[in-house]
């Protein structure tokens, strides 16, 4: 078993260029649960719908990247107001229902074949990435590496990005929530009532956060789909929004560095987890009835969700969260 | 209306269900509250004197906190209008109503339990520039009014002897510095109304002749005190006047010695005939002392007596 690269590809996984995207989808997504107390189960619908609105006028009407930013803000903007406005009203297990549903209307959409002219259906969009190849100061075809892992100029540039977008929005998010308009936010979490009979006009703020979060969102889908440089209704499955929950648990809730770490630590888990047992099964390390070369692909989640459910359990506040706030009755 | 007339005149206002006040800060009319067959609420006029302690009372399920609700948007009215200090506030949200200076507590207290008892306060300051989201990342456009808002805030948190939990998370909080920790936030709203809904519920008797002296000082710092309450005798310690709730309708106001004898207040509470004991007389003396006819009744008693008969006397009949 080749334990260097084991170890290397592990630790290339957690800060690569996909890291880094899914690490501002989490971000967006701690705006919403973490700090508004909104649960949004249809992160992976805004991510989708940020990387289609950019990929879509690209590469079927040409139009300039920068004219597809702002393609990118209207879209996410409109699913935010979309979902927000007949749900926010309400209690917010109906966002949960209309977000974890209007998602997977998304993907699905997207991977129809009635609209592949549109979407690309399930072989993905392609043929929009071009300006980043161009944009790119490294030669694409460069090699470099990591340790044991080798890897491209593109790759390394996008890496570059997204953790330079990975500050940007985390900065973002620190200003906003250390000021009284993210104080507003954390009392809507931790009872709507009592803002509201302080003045706060309590379905404005709740509105704003799922914007600002539905924005952060597609900026990461953006940056997931570059990096492979194909849009794919795969990479916008539900567990996309379930991963950025587990990432935001474990970094710790509405904490600002929380999505960083946490990205880190699950993408390692999970990428170590799959070294192992890929490099095991193939060399006959591990019993046939625990994992084969076909299924383990399959166990591993389970093995990480092992992992990362004592790592939950004996910190249930996340790293970065502060223990006395777990002893609270929040409803 | 006329408001050269001091707060304690009411003293001259009869004690009349709806009656008017010389100075009104809210007046309620033909309020109306249904939750399918159930009338929770029916108060046909209803006035709140400027300056003064009102306490309203009543049995459970009296419609009092309903009538809150109502009044401060967190629930709507199948009918009626109320004016707070000249503004139509019926049908307004929560905020709207609380931005116009009526704010209101809570039966069960709300503190924000995961914000620091000082963020507590200072999210109850109305009017803030860093609430608004373009200027929120910034410092400069809120930094002064934070720093202004910090401070009355600490000048309140001495006042409600909350100051050494200042930095402590508000759900470590007792239940009593809660209820004090709620008073003092809605403080921060400057209110000219504040409707306080149960405020001495599960709170120690330290506390509460504390919690009675702050509601004291709120009429003394010029503020109109509503509050709904169980434990009488802080609603005779306090209250200048005391509306009484049963059954959805205002049946009785008055001060509070009005209000301690007036039999339909006791009825409401007790049930009519509460000093009645029927089982340690003769039928005839009962059946007179409850009011009623005495020939009427032994009809009815004959009747139930005879339907027993036949009702029996069938089901033996169909057993066998």
């Amino acid at each position: 078993m080749n334990w260097e690269l084991i170890f290397w590809n592990a630790i290339y996984t957690a800060i690569n260029a996909g890291a880094a995207a899914m690490c501002i989808v989490a971000v967006g997504l701690n705006v919403h649960a973490g700090y508004t107390g909104l649960l949004n189960f249809g992160q992976a619908g805004f991510a989708a719908v940020g990387a289609y609105a950019f990929a879509i006028p690209i590469a079927n009407y040409d139009w300039a990247w920068y004219y597809a930013i702002p393609v990118v803000m209207a879209a996410s903007v409109g699913l935010s107001c979309l979902l927000g406005l007949p749900t926010l009203r309400l209690r917010t297990d109906y966002l949960a229902i209309v977000t974890i549903a209007s998602a997977e209307i998304i993907r699905l959409f997207a991977n129809s074949t009635r609209f592949t002219w549109l979407t690309g259906g399930s072989d993905g969009k392609q043929g929009w990435t071009g300006f980043f190849l161009d944009l790119n100061p490294w030669p694409n075809g460069g090699r470099y590496r990591l340790g044991a892992q080798v890897f491209d100029g593109y790759r390394l540039f996008m890496l570059v990005v997204g953790w330079s977008l990975v500050i940007i929005v985390s900065l973002l998010v620190w200003a906003l929530m250390r000021s009284p308009w993210g104080r507003v936010l954390k009392s809507i979490r931790e009872d709507e009532d009592a803002a509201r009979a302080l003045g706060k006009n309590v379905v404005a703020f709740k509105m704003q956060s799922l914007v600002l979060g539905g924005l952060i969102g597609s900026f990461g889908g953006l940056m997931l789909s570059a990096q492979t440089q194909s849009a794919t209704p795969g990479q916008y499955a539900t567990n996309l929004t379930f991963f950025a929950f587990t990432i935001i648990i474990l970094g710790g809730l509405s904490r600002v560095k929380g999505p960083i770490i946490g990205t880190m630590i699950f993408l390692f888990v999970i990428q170590i987890v799959d070294n192992v047992l890929s490099q095991a099964t193939r060399n006959d390390k591990i019993p046939g009835w625990m994992a084969t070369t076909s299924n383990y692909s399959q166990v591993k989640f389970i093995v990480a969700g092992l992992i990362l459910a004592a790592l939950v359990v004996f910190r249930p506040q996340g790293i970065f969260g502060d223990r006395r706030e777990q002893v609270f009755d929040v409803r | 209306m006329s408001g050269e007339l001091a707060p304690a005149e009411t003293a001259l206002v009869p004690p009349v269900p709806g009656v008017a006040k010389p100075d009104s800060i809210l007046v309620a009319e033909s309020v109306r509250r249904a939750f399918g067959g159930l009338v929770a609420v029916a108060v046909d006029h209803v006035e709140v004197q400027r300056g003064q302690i009102t306490a309203l009372i009543g049995p459970n399920g009296a419609g009092k906190t309903t009538l809150f609700n109502l009044l401060t948007g967190f629930d709507r009215p199948d009918a009626g209008t109320w004016r707070f200090d000249g503004f139509d506030l019926a049908g307004q949200p929560p905020h709207k109503v609380a931005r116009r200076g009526m704010v209101r507590t809570f039966q069960l207290t709300k503190s924000l339990a995961r914000l620091s008892v000082i963020e507590n306060m200072r999210l109850g300051a109305t009017k803030q520039r860093g609430e608004r989201m373009w200027a929120a990342p910034w410092v400069f456009p809120w930094s002064t009014q934070e720093r202004e808002i910090t401070e009355r805030a600490d000048a309140l948190l001495e006042r409600f002897r909350l100051a050494h939990m200042r930095d402590g998370f508000a759900g470590n909080l007792s239940g009593g510095q809660r209820k004090l920790l709620e008073m003092a936030r809605a403080l921060m709203t400057e209110p000219s109304l504040i409707m306080l809904d149960e405020p001495m519920a599960g709170v120690n008797p330290v506390l509460k002749q504390s919690l009675l002296e702050h509601i004291l000082q709120l009429k003394a710092e010029g503020r109109t005190v509503l509050f709904v309450e169980h434990d009488m005798d802080m609603v005779h310690e306090i209250s200048d006047w005391v509306l009484v709730m049963a059954e959805g309708q205002l049946i009785a106001e008055g001060t509070s010695h009005q209000i301690s004898g007036n039999e339909e207040v006791i009825d409401a509470y007790l049930g009519a005939h509460h000093d009645v004991d029927i089982g340690a007389m003769s039928d005839t003396e009962a059946i007179r002392k409850l009011g009623l006819d005495e020939e009427q009744v032994s009809d009815a008693v004959e009747h139930l007596a005879e339907a027993h008969h036949d009702d029996t006397g069938e089901r033996e009949a169909s057993g066998a």
